[in-house]
């Protein structure tokens, strides 16, 4: 993507097609926003005001909405149990999927090829449709209705595209590092720590955040394992929300700007990361 | 690989490579391997409620797929199912795949492009999908508002309503929400192909729609075998969009039903018929996780081999 390549990509084209794609990347453009641009106008507005004039730009210093959904729903419970339950989830796939990712990468073993297909399996396989079992399973373990049935089911889900992450990164680490360090007498997990997994931190993120959006939308597993409102997550909490302010519409609206805000912020914030993280496994 | 491991490990550093590995794989063992395994044998045993009764061999399985109640139901469901794999391959993927191009001449304020494509995808389905049913409301939603301002009085619908409309709004919601996605796993194996390629194709005089065709369609084929793939997956997987929009029951009169709604309904009940049935759910869950499993690798077999090294 040098600004040369941009240069003759660019110059090649007839004005007529250049002209064709602006508009349709425009139009384009258009349509995912203004959506979301809506959602946040409507807001600010009265569901009266929403019904007559949904197009109209609101009075930005009426926040009265989101003080409501802030103050007076179950919104900021459903808000920690997200937080909790993700940075929870995502710390365990880092861990353990680095302790395995490092194994693999960095100790030459008969059982490697065995361990990295044990956990392709787990790639490939959809957890939704042991859903059933995990049910079973986790009431066995007493952690049905608690958020831990979801941050185990989560770390179980991320683990495996974090082990190959981890291992396909530490692989790439020149063996000269923890050589030179086991010659000063340095121990194995001392290498590991403060040796190798400094210069892991790249894609330990691009691991984190792939994991991290997926599980803080997820819906499904909530939906299945919790049932009592003060352990919801924000999408499942969501739904209870909306099914309780079906007629107020700046409400609805006001409690989806809220839901939708921090990680649309963190988006812009890091797009290049998000975009990196999130399309991780499909792009090599 | 490394010639300074060749020694053979001391006892110490294998009980720190197992310390490594063991918590992972147990971890894995009983949360992932342990519940799939069971969850092919729970389809072959009787459930009253969450108490596993006896052994009924192949009852549920036969049920699901030709029982008088049951079957009628699955099929309807899978047919709406391919609807949506079929819809979306073309709208998501295809749509994906031509904004990857445009993208990828870098024209003016591609930048912005980009990051804007992407922005639904961040967002949770539930947000997407209680959004659009919102937008798609008969009387209030700013679809038929905006028809009603333009005149169009005659074009407004019931949009999750009407049957015949019901189905293609969901699958349109479903592409707003991840066009961004296929989007943006072209334009990364776009970028791969090497630019002196594309550069003496353009020298030829290759027309723009020839260049798409016999060149950047080619070989970008690793990003199609794996976009492709997991649109097939998530496409027999879906589920959230439907249960937001139009609610457990696949309304209006099941033709939005899908198997994800099917098998959830089965499996843990609903508001009309209470009862939950997990051998039927286990068979359904199993039957879909086959099919997933067959006809993915399949697709991805078949996929791979167009796939050009370079």
């Amino acid at each position: 993507m040098t600004a040369i390549a941009s240069d003759t990509r660019a110059s090649r084209q007839p004005i007529s097609f250049a002209l064709l794609a602006q508009v349709i990347l425009i139009a384009n453009s258009f349509i995912m926003l203004y959506p979301v641009v809506v959602m946040v106008l409507s807001a600010f507005k009265t569901t009266g005001e929403i019904f007559e004039h949904p197009f109209a730009l609101p009075d930005f210093t009426q926040v009265g909405n989101f003080a409501k959904v802030l103050g007076e729903t179950a919104m900021p419970t459903y808000f920690m149990n997200s937080i909790l339950v993700t940075g929870t989830s995502v710390l365990l796939i880092l861990v353990l999927g680095t302790m395995a990712g490092y194994a693999v990468a960095r100790y030459e073993s008969r059982t490697n090829t065995f361990i990295l297909l044990f956990f392709l399996a787990g790639l490939m396989l959809p957890l939704k449709l042991a859903v059933i079992p995990l049910f079973i399973l986790l009431r066995d373990l007493g952690l049905l209705d608690s958020r831990w049935s979801l941050i185990v089911t989560y770390t179980a889900i991320g683990l495996p595209s974090a082990v190959f992450i981890m291992a396909g990164f530490l692989r790439t680490l020149p063996s000269e590092l923890e050589d030179a360090a086991r010659i000063d007498g340095a121990s194995e997990p001392r290498i590991m720590w403060s040796v190798m997994l400094p210069l892991a931190r790249p894609p330990m993120a691009i691991a984190a955040i792939q994991n991290a959006v997926p599980i803080w939308n997820d819906f499904f597993f909530p939906l299945v394992f919790i049932q009592t409102d003060a352990r919801k997550t924000l999408p499942q909490g969501l739904t209870t929300f909306m099914g309780e302010y079906t007629t107020d519409w700046g409400m609805l609206f006001a409690g989806l700007t809220i839901a939708a805000a921090p990680i649309t912020l963190l988006y812009i914030a890091l797009s290049r990361q998000f975009i990196q993280g999130m399309t991780a496994g499909a792009v090599k | 690989m490394l010639v300074s491991r060749k020694q053979a490990p001391s006892l110490k550093r294998q009980l720190w490579v197992a310390f490594l590995v063991i918590p992972p794989i147990v971890f894995m063992s009983l949360f992932v391997v342990y519940p799939i395994l069971s969850a092919f044998a729970y389809a072959f045993y009787d459930w009253q409620g969450l108490a596993r009764g006896e052994f009924v061999g192949l009852k549920n399985f036969k049920e699901v797929l030709f029982g008088a109640t049951m079957a009628p139901v699955v099929w309807n469901a899978f047919l709406h199912n391919v609807y949506a794999l079929v819809a979306l391959m073309i709208i998501q993927n295809g749509g994906g795949f031509v904004l990857a191009w445009l993208l990828y001449k870098e024209p003016f304020g591609f930048r912005f492009h980009r990051i804007a494509v992407f922005v639904p995808v961040v967002l949770s389905t539930i947000i997407v999908g209680f959004l659009w049913k919102l937008f798609l409301n008969p009387n209030f939603g700013i679809i038929n508002q905006a028809l009603y301002s333009l005149g169009l009085d005659s074009l407004a619908k019931p949009w999750l309503g009407d049957s015949s409309t019901a189905l293609g709004a969901l699958i349109l919601a479903n592409a707003w929400h991840f066009v961004g996605f296929p989007t943006l796993v072209y334009l990364a194996g776009m970028q791969r192909i090497p630019p002196e390629i594309i550069e003496a194709a353009r020298l030829d005089g290759t027309s723009e729609w020839q260049l798409l065709k016999n060149i950047v369609w080619p070989l970008v084929a690793p990003s199609t075998t794996i976009l492709f793939t997991l649109l097939f997956i998530g496409a027999f997987n879906w589920f959230e969009i439907p249960y937001v929009m139009v609610g457990l029951d696949g309304s209006p009169f099941g033709t939005t039903d899908v198997l994800g709604l099917v098998f959830y309904r089965t499996a843990f009940g609903n508001q009309s018929a209470s009862i939950q049935n997990f051998g039927l759910g286990s068979a359904l869950a199993t039957l879909l996780f086959l099919f997933i499993v067959v006809f993915a690798s399949m697709l991805t077999l078949w996929l791979r081999r167009r796939e050009i090294q370079f």
